[in-house]
């Protein structure tokens, strides 16, 4: 009996030691954006809550805990609160199977990779429910885009998932970042080349960002699904949506960048001036590579127009992952090196 | 009562629960999300039976996919309930003689009859790093690699024969090719024509007189 | 020949990184942005902010209440009354500009025969209510007080081109 508490607890220690980071992450994440946006057009950024603006995320978290939630007089009362809660629930769940280093997990269950992308997929639920419990038109707009948009984008996904477990043999994230050692030529990034694109561009997708917040629309649909939300109702979408975005960074860093290994392995003497950096910082470094991508295709592109969206998801990323696939698969059954000669 | 069992009660409940809620519940919404939580807990019991791949797989399929799209039609339909409901005691007597035909059914061909402990030997539980998703993709690719490819081309050929069902051209519609609009370069759509104002000399032949 | 160009264009997204080096370098490039209150642009000294009235160095109120700047008003914010003061000469007895229907075109000034009425580089004023921005003859003429020098200054400096 003791025994069982002494494991619940070291695993509500292990939770918090994950989210609090994660939440921190989170709004810095939203201060990055509006520093890096404002860098692209020309501005400054926040600048004057704290030093040079650091308390910014501080200060917005504060106002949305403090406003009022206002529920619609035509809303589905129970739908509309449990929304967010279905939003937030996946991205943070998915955190469960995500290694951070050799022996730095939480969990490591067999089928990580299946169980991130099935966990990812729940999180247009909020989405969905937010729309329709809203009771209003542009709500539901914003939902039935990104049903269709979150599930078209899913099958491109998926397909570029089944590249890397074939290229690694494993579907369990650690095992994948290992099958990577060797150097910066051994990473999935250059046979997989096409795929981690498509990969990168379906996790935008996924996650409905720039340029494909469709979603949300504020020109045309003020701001889609989470129009009628106020105060921390509101601020629980942005946790989420945020929190998918450190995700799929993590992720596309994980499963092509090689994760926490050093970019320097192979290279003779970089490599053991390097070797006293811990893998966390590597892995941290590659996500935050591709944080900033997010950003910067933020500030770069225009929003897609609908049928456009549904012909790069089925008409182009769908063919390349599947012509992909197959050339992966001929090159692991003929053991091409230095990739896959070892299995 | 250990603690697997505590778990598989809970979701055996939760799933029952909530399959009678899908078809008790006024609100179509409400009773496909319903569905929703019954595939989770399905899914949660097969975890408990080792079946991690297709615990998986069926959130993943079912409540990630299929699900949507069940939401996305039924948030669309204008659903007069009062009309569903007539005739529902007119009804009954025949609803209730199939649903016991069902029960009877699936007792008969599910239960202890034929698949009890006597006629299957009773599963051992493996090591942690036994792999489900492999042994499955294992047998699937040799024993019933037939059934399994067979199973495939069919439901291709369903996806070929919904789509040419559906897909009609309409003669008189208007449609837009993202690649031409694409394709579109500076040069196609704007012409520079020199301006030359005040009759200068090769301007307009029109201005001499 | 150009189809298949446009199609390998296309597919390893070059427009699209052409796109993001161009933003890029913009992330890079100095920022322009005036930290507001602690830098300020700098102003022409034919700024038109608020308006004041002005005083001769006698101490004379310069006003004449010729009224050509009530009727120049495009916005018709001004509203004066006139009447004989009591050494017999012409003076407003009430001078009103309401600042939120004015368009700070400047008309008035440039009508005014004396260079009573001109307007100031202050544009950070502010009303709590509505009625705090109808500007009575009392105000303008505080106004152009405190700002007296700032005033001459400029219009010693525009002279050349008036």
């Amino acid at each position: 009996m003791l025994d069982a508490l002494l494991t619940l607890v070291i695993v509500l220690l292990k939770i918090v030691a994950l989210l609090v980071p994660l939440m921190v992450a989170v709004a810095y994440l939203t201060f990055a954006e509006r520093k890096i946006i404002g860098y692209i057009q020309g501005r400054v950024g926040p600048l004057h809550v704290g030093p040079r603006g650091w308390l910014q995320p501080i200060a917005d978290a504060v106002k949305l805990i403090f406003k009022e939630i206002i529920i619609p007089a035509g809303a589905n009362r129970f739908l509309f609160l449990l929304a967010p809660m279905l939003a937030m629930g996946p991205s943070i769940a998915a955190w469960a199977v995500m290694p951070f280093g050799d022996n730095l997990y939480v969990t490591d269950i067999d089928a990580g990779l299946l169980y991130v992308l099935a966990v990812t997929s729940l999180s247009v639920y909020g989405i969905i429910i937010a729309g329709w419990a809203s009771n209003s038109k542009y709500a539901f707009l914003g939902a039935l885009r990104s049903a269709a948009q979150v599930v078209s984008y899913e099958i491109a996904m998926g397909f570029a998932l089944v590249g890397v477990l074939l290229a690694a043999g494993s579907m369990n994230l650690r095992e994948i970042v290992l099958s990577q050692e060797g150097s910066l030529l051994h990473w999935f990034w250059l046979p997989l080349l096409p795929l981690f694109v498509v990969y990168f561009i379906a996790g935008l997708a996924e996650t409905n960002r720039a340029p494909f917040d469709l979603a949300e629309g504020e020109s045309e649909i003020v701001a889609g699904f989470h129009v009628e939300y106020s105060g921390m109702s509101f601020g629980v979408f942005f946790l989420a949506e945020y929190a998918n975005m450190i995700l799929i960074s993590m992720l596309t860093s994980l499963m092509f960048l090689g994760g926490w290994l050093s970019p320097f392995q192979g290279i003779p003497l970089l490599e053991s001036l390097f070797s006293w950096v811990p893998g966390i910082v590597w892995l941290l470094l590659k996500t935050s590579f591709f944080l900033l991508l997010f950003l910067w295709i933020r500030a770069t592109f225009p929003r897609y127009r609908y049928d456009q969206l549904m012909r790069l998801g089925w008409k182009i990323l769908i063919p390349i992952t599947i012509v992909w696939l197959l050339v992966v698969g001929a090159a692991v059954v003929g053991g091409l090196g230095p990739w896959f000669d070892g299995a | 009562m250990n603690f697997e069992q505590l778990l598989f009660y809970l979701f055996a409940a939760a799933l029952l629960g909530s399959a009678l809620m899908v078809i008790t519940l006024r609100n179509p919404v409400h009773a496909a999300l319903s569905l929703v939580l019954t595939f989770f807990s399905g899914a949660a019991l097969w975890l408990l039976l080792e079946a991690e791949f297709l615990a998986i797989t069926l959130v993943l399929v079912y409540v990630g996919a299929v699900m949507v799209l069940f939401l996305f039609v039924v948030m669309m339909l204008d659903i007069n309930l009062a009309q569903l409901r007539e005739g529902f005691v007119k009804l009954l007597p025949v609803g209730v003689v199939v649903a016991l035909l069902v029960i009877g059914m699936m007792v008969y061909v599910v239960g202890p009859g034929n698949f009890g402990l006597e006629k299957f030997a009773e599963p051992v539980g493996h090591s942690a790093d036994y792999s489900n998703t492999k042994e499955l993709g294992r047998v699937l690719y040799t024993v019933y690699v037939y059934p399994f490819e067979i199973a495939a081309v069919i439901l291709l050929v369903a996806i070929i024969a919904a789509i040419s069902l559906a897909l009609r051209k309409r003669p008189q519609g208007k449609r837009q090719d993202p690649d031409l609009q694409i394709a579109v370069r500076k040069k196609d759509r704007l012409r520079i024509v020199a301006n030359n104002p005040k009759g200068q000399p090769g301007s307009n032949a029109g201005d001499k007189k | 020949m150009k189809a298949l160009g446009r199609f390998f264009k296309s597919l390893f997204l070059l427009e699209l990184l052409q796109g993001l080096r161009l933003t890029g370098r913009y992330l890079l490039d100095r920022k322009v942005t005036i930290i507001y209150p602690e830098e300020k642009t700098p102003q022409s000294p034919r700024f038109r902010g608020l308006h004041a009235q002005r005083r001769y160095p006698g101490g004379e109120e310069r006003c004449i209440a010729c009224k050509l700047c009530e009727a120049i008003c495009p916005a018709m914010a001004i509203t004066i009354e006139a009447e004989p003061r009591q050494d017999g000469s012409r003076r407003t007895s009430r001078y009103d500009i309401d600042l939120s229907k004015c368009i700070f075109c400047g008309f008035c000034e440039e009508s005014c025969p004396v260079d009573a009425i001109v307007e100031t580089r202050v544009f950070e004023y502010f009303g709590e209510k509505r009625s705090d921005l109808v500007k009575s003859k009392k105000d303008l003429l505080e106004v152009g007080a405190q700002h007296e020098a700032q005033i001459a200054a400029d219009r010693a400096q525009d002279a050349p081109y008036r």
